[in-house]
């Protein structure tokens, strides 16, 4: 790990100011940054942690406006939160499958949110893109994990939150805070495929922080559903996040978000079309997740991830309409 | 074992007081409250950390060196450069320049400031792929074999013939605790090591030879161990290294403790092993023929020959292995060297072709079983009735593809294994002091498995003492010689010198003490505590009475191992049921149960030795599920050198595990035998069978993954080969 400064500001604004210039980073729960920088993935020369700024913490629901998460919220708290289980179930489900209760105890809403891809190029130290004498070693290498959405090129890792693709689907926001003050922006734009090694795969402009998540009234039964191989401690293969708007027992209108497919979390509005007005059941459901995944391009050796992100979608649609074992 | 009574002999059944019993370690106090110091905690004054300068490229001529910016940093004690200018380094992650400084993070930095070049050359990789191996000339064969009239037995019309592929990639030991030592040169020349090692008075010798240093002025400690299973014997280049920085630093200790990454890349491997199989049966399920064309990869230096076909002798075989160079860190032994990769080849083929002959599996092993060498066939018939009732296969076992209806199929699977074992050479101080108290003393090491524990049964037993009344000290090369553990030969080895020990130091006391009872001291019996006269109880002393005769004179004995009476012996058998079910949606597998019946020969502490089997078969499920070291072929570079993307079993992946250890008449007489390597070697074939039976298509190659199981359901052309 190289050296670098650490600050510890008492305010979002404070930390802002402590980001400006140089080649700095936010620090959270840092289950993340601490392992790329002990990896030289990450050299930051000036970490800003958040875990004195008081105002990025706090969860707060309030009936008819929404959902509040501060950016320092842990997964943890998340997950516990009684509103958040009981108004936005896929929200509480995502949180508590993001982590083992360790990391959940540190890791944070905004570390979640913006967790670099897991890809295991990038992670060995080939970059963002895993390019080398001006190609990518993704389409020949070993693409077992990566992208079968929005996999066109140069970008072909997947985005790893779990929270991303569930709150996108409750169409939530971020409030971010920057040089030239706060601006709010849908999480379905703060994602973004990086087109060069030097793009990042957020909308942040220089020295900008999530300050909050906010999250709408819930329009009704919301899951999400998450594939890894192993019980615990093992990055998924596949998610999924629901919410469904039903109209008696017919869905109204459906949200269908995926996550760990693609360089961003991936709306599937064919899900959704194929959804909208008809009664839930297994054949519907598995319908959607046919439809999810009907434009995948798999790369040479993750065909499977097809097949992984249909099923999903599939049980996240089930769970959400309290029918899982169908 | 010998037929004539001998004073060494092992007690009988009835007579033993602790041997054979559920016994928890010695050390297990101190383990979880965290007193037992391990490598890392060695911390002696003055204390430089070591860090070693790797290769980042797998195959590379080095061009230059320059490690002026590193020396010029303040805190950096010593630099040394290990792989010249001009070397061609092999495998990515290899030693090149060695840095020992005040605290890890200016080693830390020293070594990034250390400028190497490199002249790239070609890299091979792709192990899996025979044909390419071929192409990249990175093949030798190092078997072509024959017996019988293959051809002949295969064209034979009442022949039924299955063919297969069958494999498993290259995996890494992952011992819980790194591989690292502590080094302090001294002037004398003398040099002090705390090892993480299986050899404890093995490895002076070793660090003598090349560093020039009398080995009588070497002392290596390895108190406590957070396993080997194999990859722990060899003194390291890294390690020799840690000596010439400690002498570079003015005789400073250094410490190295290998990253994860390094563990993964350069601190041993289990080699890869595939293969196709051809194999035939009459239709009575009579094993006929073999035909196997093998390979895998150790490294740049190939792998051993495996021994195919695994336990069966079929009359009619045709065996050709290629070893393949690879441009990754060498192999090591890894818990039963080379058996695991031929069990899943052999009982894999087994399993297929039992299911082409419409037979239950553990029949057909059954009825083959003359063709297992005669020495195991007894354990095997004893062990497959046992694990059958155990894992319920009469009630979950079904014909393969069978099974219920619904996306989740559950499935068994059955495989067979054996392992030589035997005591390797020990020799040990038994010394029992006028206070009573006993200590027994000897180079050896625990590896975590138990010794401690075992040698201090086998003592208390001999003494008709209980298990705290003898303090055990081992791991440090200044006790009396004893054998380095591998091979599962550390008990037999070390409860064999112990014994002899023990008891010519019981004869020794009662020399002492039979005076004062008035009869010869072969009338004398140690027994709870006390030492009496045969079949007279009321003339007895207690233990503390009769050792305070000694005097200023303890009594101190040798014990060895080999010696009088054979204590020890060689081969053991067992057999091991999986259970699985298999998502046939996602192609996750999930664990049901675990069953191991298996063989030792006498069992010191029954509770060790259950969890050796437990241990193993979670190691095996890991294998089975999990575990593959994945190096990209274009660059060389792993891509799993960490623990989050190496997958290992979590709690919540391990099911219930079953351990039957088979003891009593027809087993203990061998005495003790070892066990540390049989029991690992089953899981990946009785699982891949279970997986075979639940989803009705075999998924080729270990680990299985939902990726592999969902290509095997989809079809067989697509499942061969990936």
């Amino acid at each position: 790990m190289e050296t670098f400064e650490y600050a510890r500001p008492a305010s979002a604004r404070e930390a802002v100011k402590l980001l400006a210039g140089g080649n700095a980073e936010v620090l959270a729960g840092g289950s993340d940054l601490l392992a790329r920088m002990k990896d030289s993935v990450s050299t930051p020369n000036r970490l800003v942690s958040l875990r004195e700024a008081r105002d990025l913490r706090g969860i707060e629901y309030t009936a008819g406006k929404g959902l509040r998460l501060g950016a320092m919220v842990t997964l943890e708290e998340v997950a516990t939160h009684p509103e958040t289980r009981r108004h936005y179930a896929g929200v509480a489900q995502a949180a508590e499958k993001a982590a083992s209760p360790q990391i959940r105890n540190v890791g944070t809403v905004g570390g979640n949110l913006c967790q670099r891809p897991r890809c295991w190029y990038y992670r060995a130290g080939f970059g963002l893109l895993a390019m080398q004498d001006g190609n990518s070693l993704i389409p020949n290498g070993d693409n077992r994990y990566h992208a079968i959405l929005g996999n066109s090129g140069p970008a072909y890792f997947v985005s790893p939150s779990n929270l991303a693709p569930m709150l996108i689907a409750f169409g939530a926001k971020f409030r971010l805070l920057g040089p030239s003050g706060p601006r709010e922006i849908p999480i379905s734009a703060f994602y973004v495929t990086p087109k060069t090694d030097s793009d990042s795969e957020f909308a942040l402009k220089p020295g900008e922080i999530i300050t909050e998540v906010l999250v709408p009234p819930s329009p009704g039964p919301s899951a999400f559903y998450e594939l890894r191989q192993k019980e615990y401690f093992d990055w998924a293969l596949a998610t999924a996040g629901v919410v469904l708007q039903m109209n008696g027992h017919a869905v109204k209108s459906a949200r269908v978000v995926m996550g760990q497919v693609a360089p961003i979390p991936w709306p599937s509005p064919e899900a959704e079309q194929s959804l909208a007005g008809k009664t839930i059941s297994a054949e519907v459901a598995d319908d959607a997740g046919k439809a999810a995944v009907a434009k995948a391009t798999p790369l040479s050796r993750n065909a499977y991830k097809v097949t992984l992100a249909r099923v999903t979608v599939k049980r996240a649609i089930l769970r959400a309409a309290g029918m899982e074992s169908a | 074992m010998g037929t004539t009574p001998c004073k060494y002999d092992w007690p009988e059944a009835s007579k033993r007081k602790l041997i054979g019993k559920r016994i928890s370690r010695v050390d297990g106090p101190a383990k979880a409250s965290g007193r037992a110091r391990y490598t890392y905690d060695i911390n002696p004054p003055g204390l430089l950390y070591g860090k070693i300068v790797r290769s980042p490229y797998a195959h590379v001529r080095i061009s230059s060196i320059d490690t002026s910016e590193a020396e010029k940093l303040p805190g950096v004690k010593a630099v040394r450069v290990i792989q010249k200018t001009g070397t061609e380094i092999q495998w990515e992650g290899d030693e090149i320049v060695g840095i020992a400084a005040v605290s890890e993070e200016i080693a830390e930095d020293a070594a990034r400031k250390v400028k190497i070049e490199y002249a790239h050359l070609p890299v091979f990789v792709a192990d899996a792929d025979l044909a390419a191996a071929e192409q990249a000339q990175r093949t030798k064969v190092t078997k072509d074999d024959q017996q019988g009239d293959v051809e002949k037995a295969f064209q034979d019309p009442d022949a039924v013939i299955s063919e297969g592929f069958y494999g498993q990639p290259v995996i890494c030991h992952c011992c819980l605790e790194a591989h690292g030592q502590v080094t302090q040169f001294s002037d004398g020349p003398s040099l002090k090591i705390w090892q993480s090692t299986q050899g404890v008075s093995v490895n002076p010798g070793q660090y003598a030879e090349v560093l020039k240093i009398p080995a009588a002025s070497i002392d290596l400690v390895c108190e406590y161990m957070g396993g080997g299973f194999g990859s722990k014997f060899q003194v390291d280049r890294w390690g020799i290294e840690c000596a010439r920085l400690s002498h570079d630093a003015a005789g400073e200790p250094v410490k190295i403790m290998l990253e994860r990454a390094a563990e993964l890349q350069v601190a041993g491997i289990r080699p890869s092993l595939y293969g196709k199989i051809r194999v035939a049966a009459s239709k009575d399920g009579t094993l006929t023929a073999w035909q196997s064309e093998s390979w895998g990869t150790g490294g740049v230096g190939g792998a051993g020959v495996p021994p195919l076909p695994y336990v069966f002798n079929i009359p009619n075989q045709k065996v050709k292995y290629t070893a393949v160079s690879t441009n990754t860190g060498g192999a090591r032994a890894w818990r039963a060297p080379n058996h695991p990769q031929s069990a899943v080849l052999t009982m894999g083929a087994l399993d297929d072709l039992a299911a082409k002959l419409n037979m239950d599996p553990i029949d057909f092993l059954t009825k083959n079983m003359d063709l297992a060498p005669e020495s195991l066939r007894k354990y095997y018939l004893d062990e497959l009735p046992i694990a059958r009732r155990l894992a319920e296969w009469d009630k979950y076992w079904h014909p393969r593809g069978q099974g219920a209806s619904g996306p989740v199929k559950r499935g068994l699977g059955v495989s067979l294994h054996t392992w030589g074992g035997r005591g390797h050479n020990s020799t040990c101080n038994v010394t029992i002091h006028s206070d009573g108290s006993v200590e027994v003393a000897l180079g050896s090491q625990d590896l975590g498995v138990g010794t401690r524990t075992v040698i201090g049964i086998v003592a208390a037993e001999s003494l008709g003492l209980p298990l705290e009344a003898v303090t055990v000290k081992l791991g440090d090369s200044r006790y009396p010689y004893s054998g380095a553990s591998g091979g599962s030969t550390t008990v037999g080895g070390v409860s064999s010198s112990t014994r002899r020990g023990s008891v010519d130091a019981r004869e020794a006391l009662f020399a002492v003490v039979a005076p004062g009872l008035g009869v010869p001291p072969d009338q004398l019996e140690a027994v709870d505590g006390h030492v009496r006269v045969k079949g007279d109880p009321a003339k007895s002393l207690t233990w503390k009475q009769a050792c305070a005769k000694l005097g200023t004179k303890p009594v101190q004995v040798m014990g060895k191992n080999p010696g009088d009476c054979n204590l020890t012996s060689s081969g053991v058998g067992g057999v091991q049921i999986a259970d699985v079910s298999v998502d046939t949606e996602t192609g996750i597998v999930k664990m049901n149960r675990m069953v191991a019946v298996q063989d030792c020969g006498l069992v010191i502490d029954l509770k060790t030795a259950e969890s050796q089997v437990f241990g193993a078969m979670v190691m095996g499920i890991t294998y089975a599920l999990f575990e593959e070291r994945v190096v990209d072929a274009q660059t060389g570079k792993a891509l799993n050198a960490n623990m989050e993307a190496y997958k290992l079993a979590g709690i919540g992946d391990i099911p219930d595990l079953v351990v039957h250890m088979m003891t009593g008449p027809g087993y203990d007489e061998r005495g003790p035998v070892g066990l540390a390597e049989p029991p690992t070697v089953s899981p990946g074939a009785a699982i891949s069978n279970a997986v075979a039976n639940a989803i009705g298509v075999r998924v080729s190659t270990i680990p299985i993954t939902p990726d592999k199981v969902l290509a095997a359901l989809a079809g067989p052309e697509k499942g061969a080969m990936a």
